[in-house]
């Protein structure tokens, strides 16, 4: 396998595999202190249970996700030896603010995991929101590193050295707000789908049937959290998508898959897109002006404005924004179906719980193909107009081996916590050693 | 100080609660694939407890030296990142595996064979992952990063008996029972003695083939740091022999502290031997700044929070309450 290729290849497996169980250590504590902060307040068994069995989950996710963000830390050196030697001594601040906002989660997860017994009912409550807030926290920090890659500031290049470097402002490049809202919501949106998938798909089997009012208490809170989230990603979505078309044009051209700079440009959908435009999409006349400046006369720039090496992939990168926003489409949908039934206080039908069922991995695959888009389109670049990929990757040799190790052992990971998940999902108590009281043996 | 040396103390002091705390859960890790005995499962079972509340917090001081690494002396990072990459790559996995199979093997106890398998990776992982980590540490102290030479592997073999050791050590505060507490004392004595020999075999080595760095452990500094390290390994036996539990196990903190410190000692200035010392290698005077009030403002949630996870899990056993 080529060397660079080996290494984009370990890299970006290891962000896929990681960025599910990050956004799942964003917004699962959300959920589990929701859950037990409802069963503080009515002292309603089923708040109680469902806390539980979440935790479990949150637990054995956590710790994935730990681990697997241990892997992306050390893979940045390990990969990427010559980018972290220019970017260490600019972006490295939210780095190491991040380090202490993991390390908040990851005590507290210690605390709250293990504090059932040892704590009183309030003070173990209490304990999870510091998991719940520095998880939102630790993502934004990370996310304005990605957003110093796409738009590098706060600093100079003078004869070819970095000089005058401005920690904060390199933290907060020009697209740090909106990329750190696109980023934490996904993690809600994720989570809220994710579980309340779980619990449409039990209560489709009927499979919980002693435990009904656990999972249509879990069900509520998770559709509440996703109906909230994904109009709210819509909206920040477009900005977002505005922002690009002003500084980010590369990226924008080839998500939309414009090829010429025009008035009146059309929105393309899917379509083939071959070397110099698109076959067969879908296409709305004047429909990128209208988005871009709501003028249909409005100039859009094209991929004619990128210099040919300095181009993205960009079909991989339109397919990744056709199948995010396709997907965030069939989420909003959903939500207001369910918010529609849930107002006028209808049951929730089987035809929609079959698609909430089908929501959970719909909105896992709107997350990786929104990560898509923005990584595959800073593309050449590791960080744009400062250093490109094929620059950055380390000397070290045997990277094909690694990544197919690492590959194998994400796959051994996926599996087992998939096996355990299902496990402390379906069974009410026990399985777990979490619950030992330590008083006396 | 200047903000240079204060960013390295930074690092490390991670560095050296990451040995101690990590290392700990390691060594557990260790008994762990060692248990034995009428009491095998009780062995594990006290580990599981000891570690369960805090691994993952005593994981996060390697992420926060790493990262506080490459924002303060970013080119050695890559160095580092570059030349080791095989020993840390290794040690990686091993650390990935661990954590997972902890995990794992905690929430499957419903399920023997799962159980079984994943009880088996925690252990042979937690031997895995301080081996080549202390054989990276040994490949870049000498300035060669020849992580195949056996000074490396030797340093790779004292780090498991070190992190063996500390373990076994804090143990015998973790369990009421006598009997198991029996069993991590003849556990701590028979490391203490495992990490003397081992501790003596990488100097040897060091004497036969690494001149360089065989000089600079004879300075000043490290003089005093292993002569100190020495000390506190006889004070171990002896606390653990008298059955002074609560001071063996701040003598077995000490004692890595002091080893950290040796090689610390031993390589001063220079952070990659031979190519970077602390001043050529660090970030800018602003991105130094900002790290250290960062870091100041970080410790005063980071030291209060850890204060009390320690206290909840780790005070004199408290009686649980019943729900």
């Amino acid at each position: 396998m080529d060397h660079v290729i080996a290494a984009r290849a370990q890299m970006g497996t290891s962000l896929a595999f990681h960025i599910v169980f990050a956004a799942l250590g964003v917004g699962l504590p959300l959920l589990v202190v929701v859950a037990e902060g409802l069963w503080l307040r009515t002292k309603k068994r089923a708040y109680y249970d469902l806390a539980r069995t979440w935790s479990k989950g949150m637990a054995i996710l956590f710790a994935v996700g730990a681990v697997s963000g241990t892997i992306l830390s050390f893979e940045l050196g390990l990969l990427w030896p010559t980018f972290m030697k220019y970017a260490g001594g600019i972006i490295g601040l939210p780095f190491s603010l991040e380090g202490f906002a993991f390390f908040v989660e990851a005590i507290f997860i210690g605390m709250y995991l293990y504090g059932w017994e040892r704590l009183s009912p309030r003070a173990h409550w209490l304990s999870g929101w510091p998991i719940a807030i520095s998880g939102a926290v630790s993502a934004g920090f990370v996310t304005t590193a990605n957003a110093w890659m796409n738009m590098p500031a706060g600093f100079r290049i003078e004869n070819g050295k970095v000089v005058d470097v401005h920690p904060i402002a390199a933290m907060l490049s020009p697209p740090w707000l909106v990329e750190v809202l696109h980023t934490t919501i996904a993690a809600y949106v994720v989570t809220g789908f994710g579980a309340a998938a779980v619990c449409a798909y039990a209560l489709l089997r009927r499979s919980a049937e002693d435990r009904r009012d656990q999972v249509r208490a879990g069900f509520t809170i998770a559709m509440v959290v996703a109906a909230v989230a994904i109009p709210l990603q819509w909206v920040v979505g477009d900005v977002i998508a505005r922002f690009d078309s002003d500084n980010e044009p590369a990226k924008f051209a080839s998500l939309e898959a414009l090829f010429e700079t025009r008035r009146n440009a059309p929105v393309t959908i899917g379509g083939i897109v071959t070397g110099d435009g698109v076959r067969y999409g879908i296409v709305i006349p004047n429909g990128l002006s209208l988005l871009v400046a709501l003028d249909p006369n409005a100039e859009v720039k094209g991929l004619d404005r990128v210099p040919e090496n300095d181009r993205p992939p960009v079909a991989a990168v339109h397919y990744s924004f056709d199948t995010m926003v396709g997907s965030a489409s069939l989420l909003l949908l959903v939500a207001i179906a369910w918010a529609v039934t849930a107002l006028r206080k209808r049951a929730v039908p089987r035809w929609l719980l079959f698609g909430i069922a089908l929501s959970g991995p719909v909105s896992v695959l709107a997350m990786e193909a929104g990560w898509f888009v923005t990584e595959l389109g800073r593309q050449p670049w590791v960080a744009r107009g400062l250093l490109r990929t094929t620059d950055a990757v380390t000397i070290a040799p045997g990277l094909d081996l690694q990544f197919y190790g690492f590959s194998f052992v994400y796959v051994v990971l996926a599996a087992t916590c998939w096996w355990l998940l299902r496990r402390v999902g379906t069974k009410p108590r026990g399985g777990e050693r979490t619950d030992v009281s330590r008083s006396a043996s | 100080m200047t903000p240079v040396l204060g960013a390295a103390l930074i690092v490390l002091a991670a560095l050296s609660l990451y040995a101690v705390f990590g290392g700990a859960d390691f060594g557990g890790g260790v008994w762990d694939l060692l248990a034995s005995g009428p009491r095998r499962d009780a062995q594990r079972d006290a580990i599981s407890d000891a570690i369960g509340p805090v691994w993952e917090s005593n994981h996060v001081w390697l992420i926060f030296a790493w990262v506080a690494l490459f924002t303060c002396f970013p080119p050695a990072y890559a160095d580092i990142g570059t030349y080791l990459n095989a020993p840390l790559t290794l040690a990686l996995a091993g650390i990935v595996l661990r954590g997972a199979a902890f995990v794992f093997r905690n929430y499957a106890s419903d399920s023997p064979p799962l159980a079984r398998t994943w009880t088996a990776v925690f252990g042979a992982s937690s031997l895995i992952a301080p081996f080549f980590l202390g054989d990276a540490v040994g490949a870049l102290a000498t300035g060669r990063y020849d992580w195949t030479s056996p000074f490396a592997l030797s340093i790779g073999v004292f780090a498991v008996t070190l992190c063996a050791q500390v373990a076994a050590v804090f143990l015998l505060r973790e369990t009421d029972d006598p009997e198991l507490r029996e069993d991590f004392r003849r556990r701590a004595i028979r490391a203490t003695l495992a990490v003397w020999i081992a501790g003596v075999i990488p100097v040897l080595l060091a004497h036969q083939a690494e001149p360089t760095f065989y000089a600079a452990l004879t300075g000043p500094a490290a003089r005093i740091a292993i002569a100190a390290a020495m000390l506190l390994g006889v004070a171990v036996m002896l606390l653990v022999a008298r059955r002074r539990d609560v001071l063996a196990r701040a003598a077995a903190g000490a004692e890595v502290l002091a080893v950290l410190a040796g090689w610390f000692g031993a390589q001063f200035p220079a952070l990659v031997p031979g190519r970077w010392t602390l001043e050529s290698a660090a970030s800018s005077p602003a991105m130094l700044e900002a790290f250290l009030i960062a870091a100041a403002c970080g410790a005063v949630v980071l030291i209060p929070s850890l204060l009390l996870l320690f206290a909840v899990f780790k005070s004199p056993r408290a009686p649980a309450n019943e729900r």
